[in-house]
């Protein structure tokens, strides 16, 4: 028989409202754990909301300007224009205008709002296809001058857009009112936007949303790729120039992969700073519970604790079982908290996959379970010091009054 | 100081067990100050049943606690085996209480979440003793006192008399020289409460001391060789019982 024993005892006949005011440390426990199982699922759910996937590749976009009060920007589009200015640049490889039109999209009798993207003629279409790194996975894709045929996304193949039934090479789809024939399938690409889309070529889609001369996003690929800066320098001076915008009043977004990543890893420490934030409030309002149970326990135990002085038990003895005990109840909150934030972890992730099209293995991670249950003693200890001294001090003739 | 030394010589500790020499308690009550043990000088020899006698607020409880050495005095001097109880801190004072005197309550005071084993090996653990010698022991002192077959019970699943009982054997786990009893038949029916002091008077014949409390003048008469009988806080007198021939309820 030693404190652990004690401890579990005396926790064996503490009521609910006790293990009520474990919910603190549960709920910060429960919080830290499902986001470190979420980890890289996290991490690749924001990447591709933010479709990231070059490592190379420099993307101009349009933005507001800060000229005018807010709201009353207009977005000035990028134009073909501008893209002939950019592969004029001698820090350029090569570039190309990318369009992505919405509209609506017909099969099996039910209409859907998607996305089509434009694929370019000439060398442009490999450059496309290469930064895509696009295969098809069933079927082929598109050549030059080809019309009336589309490929598609990934998602249309295996019925994951809302049509109710999956879309394979031969199909007849309808965009806006006019019939195309699906050519083929993209392989699953990981990313929400790739495996969504509908590609057809240039003039299709010109046809077919008569957009003019804009252009949604500037594709560029540096000459060296290891000087992506002086590339992405040289593209904004040159459409300050162009567009005739002085410095920091762009109306425009040069983004290189550091940038979009930087501005994922913002994202991500955005939401795991409002996470921590989350558990250690959680967690303090957790340990001021226990220090309130603890505190009553000795009010209760006043008796208990005279009657161990009385056969002899030091102050240091009795602390310690105030102290254990204390520990336990801090495990206990800590342990649900563990379970369920492995759960939530373990279907985080699974839901991830699912809704990006990712193939992430969530992972158990005992190491983290191991210190997660410590840290949870530990915070039930530290909050059991207090009523543990308070315990340890009674008098024991009062003590024994009761 | 200077007195300290006189009660050492004065004092034989071969013989004297528990020294209290003018020893006043006072508890502050609001703005009054209660003399609950007003200048009481007690000698508990060795191998003596002794009984503190007295009506209720006569201070017989605070003495028992100061005999116990559970209360400091506020005046005066406590040698428990010789050693001034003042001269030592609240855990070392733990440590020897635990080791030299057994406490037996009139509310018995077990500790209701343990079992009636893990209540009587408690006080071994308190000491350090090791499991296999405690769990050895307590068999031992349950068996000596019946108690066996409710072992691997809790307080609350057992009668007052076998709860009485089990306080006994808890307050001889560590063997102490010492047996001191609150009103230990406070609580119980005529004819248990017998049985338990029968017990304290086969405990005192293998040499151990016992002191009890009581209100009752017969059951001190019956039982103790020496009577303290207090008033208002102080020792009115001191009576010396012969046990020989002396019958009570015609026994």
């Amino acid at each position: 028989m030693n404190y652990f024993i004690l401890a579990y005892r005396n926790l064996k006949r503490k009521g609910l409202r006790s293990y009520l005011t474990l919910l603190g440390i549960c709920i910060g426990i429960l919080a830290v754990v499902a986001l470190i199982t979420l980890g890289s699922g996290l991490k690749l759910a924001v990447s591709s909301q933010f479709g990231v996937s070059s490592t190379e590749l420099i993307t101009v976009e349009a933005s507001g300007g800060y000229m005018g009060p807010p709201g009353s920007e207009v977005i000035n589009p990028l134009t073909q224009n501008d893209l002939e200015e950019i592969k004029k640049l001698s820090s350029v490889k090569m570039a190309t205008g990318r369009v992505i039109e919405s509209g609506k999209l017909e099969f099996n009798d039910i209409v859907i709002f998607g996305y089509a993207s434009n694929i370019p003629d000439g060398e442009d279409r490999d450059f496309v296809y290469e930064q895509l790194e696009a295969k098809a996975v069933a079927g082929r894709l598109l050549d030059d001058g080809e019309t009336g045929k589309v490929f598609l996304g990934y998602n249309f193949y295996v019925d994951k857009v809302g049509l109710e039934k999956k879309v394979v090479p031969g199909n007849k789809v309808i965009l806006q009112g006019r019939t195309f024939e699906v050519v083929g399938i993209l392989e699953k690409k990981g990313s929400f936007i790739y495996d969504n889309l509908v590609y057809m070529n240039e003039d299709d889609l010109q046809n077919l949303f008569n957009y003019g001369d804009t252009l949604n996003y500037i594709d560029v690929l540096p000459a060296d790729k290891d000087d992506i800066e002086k590339t992405k320098e040289d593209i904004e001076k040159l459409l300050r120039r162009l567009r005739d915008v002085k410095v920091g009043g762009e109306d425009f977004t040069v983004s290189t992969p550091e940038s979009s990543m930087a501005q994922v890893n913002s994202m991500l420490n955005a939401i795991q700073a409002f996470v921590i934030i989350i558990a250690s409030i959680s967690i303090f309002i957790g340990a001021i519970g226990i220090i309130n149970t603890m505190g009553t326990s000795v009010l209760e135990r006043k008796r208990e604790i005279g009657i161990m002085k009385a056969i002899g038990a030091k102050n240091s003895q009795i602390f310690m079982q105030f102290f254990v005990e204390s520990g336990f109840l801090g495990l206990i909150g800590g342990g649900i908290g563990v379970v369920f934030g492995i759960i939530i972890g373990y279907f985080g992730v699974l839901g991830i996959n699912n809704f990006v099209g990712t193939d992430v293995q969530p992972k158990i991670n005992f190491l983290l379970i191991f210190f997660s249950l410590l840290g949870s003693f530990i915070i039930g200890a530290a909050a059991g010091i207090f009523p543990a001294m308070k315990a340890a001090k009674q008098n024991p003739v009062e003590a024994l009054r009761g | 100081m200077g007195k300290k030394e006189v009660d050492k010589k004065e004092i034989d500790y071969d013989k004297v067990i528990i020294h209290l020499h003018n020893v006043t308690k006072h508890y502050e009550m609001g703005d009054n100050i209660v003399k609950a043990v007003d200048g009481i000088s007690i000698d508990i020899k060795r191998g003596d049943f002794v009984a503190v006698m007295g009506p209720s607020g006569s201070g017989k409880s605070t003495s028992m606690n100061l005999i116990g050495s559970l209360d400091m005095p506020t005046q005066g001097h406590i040698f428990l085996d010789g050693e001034d109880i003042s001269s030592l801190n609240e855990s070392e004072l733990a440590q020897i209480r635990g080791r030299n005197i057994g406490f037996i309550f009139q509310q018995f005071n077990l500790i209701p979440t343990l079992t009636v084993k893990e209540n009587v090996v408690l006080p071994m653990t308190l000491q350090g003793i090791s499991e296999w010698e405690r769990e050895e022991k307590a068999e031992k002192i349950l068996k000596r006192l019946d108690l066996l077959d409710r072992m691997d019970h809790y307080p609350n699943q057992i009668s007052g008399g076998q709860q009485q009982r089990v306080a006994i054997a808890r307050a001889l786990a560590n063997n102490p020289e010492v047996i001191l009893a609150d009103e230990p038949t406070g609580n119980l029916d005529t004819k248990t409460g017998l049985k338990v002091m029968d017990f304290l008077t086969e405990l005192n014949k293998e040499g151990r001391t016992i002191v009890f409390v009581t209100h009752s003048p017969e059951l001190a008469r019956q039982y103790a060789h020496t009577i303290y009988w207090l008033k208002d806080g102080k020792i009115e007198r001191i009576t010396k019982e012969r046990k020989k021939g002396f019958n009570w309820k015609g026994d």
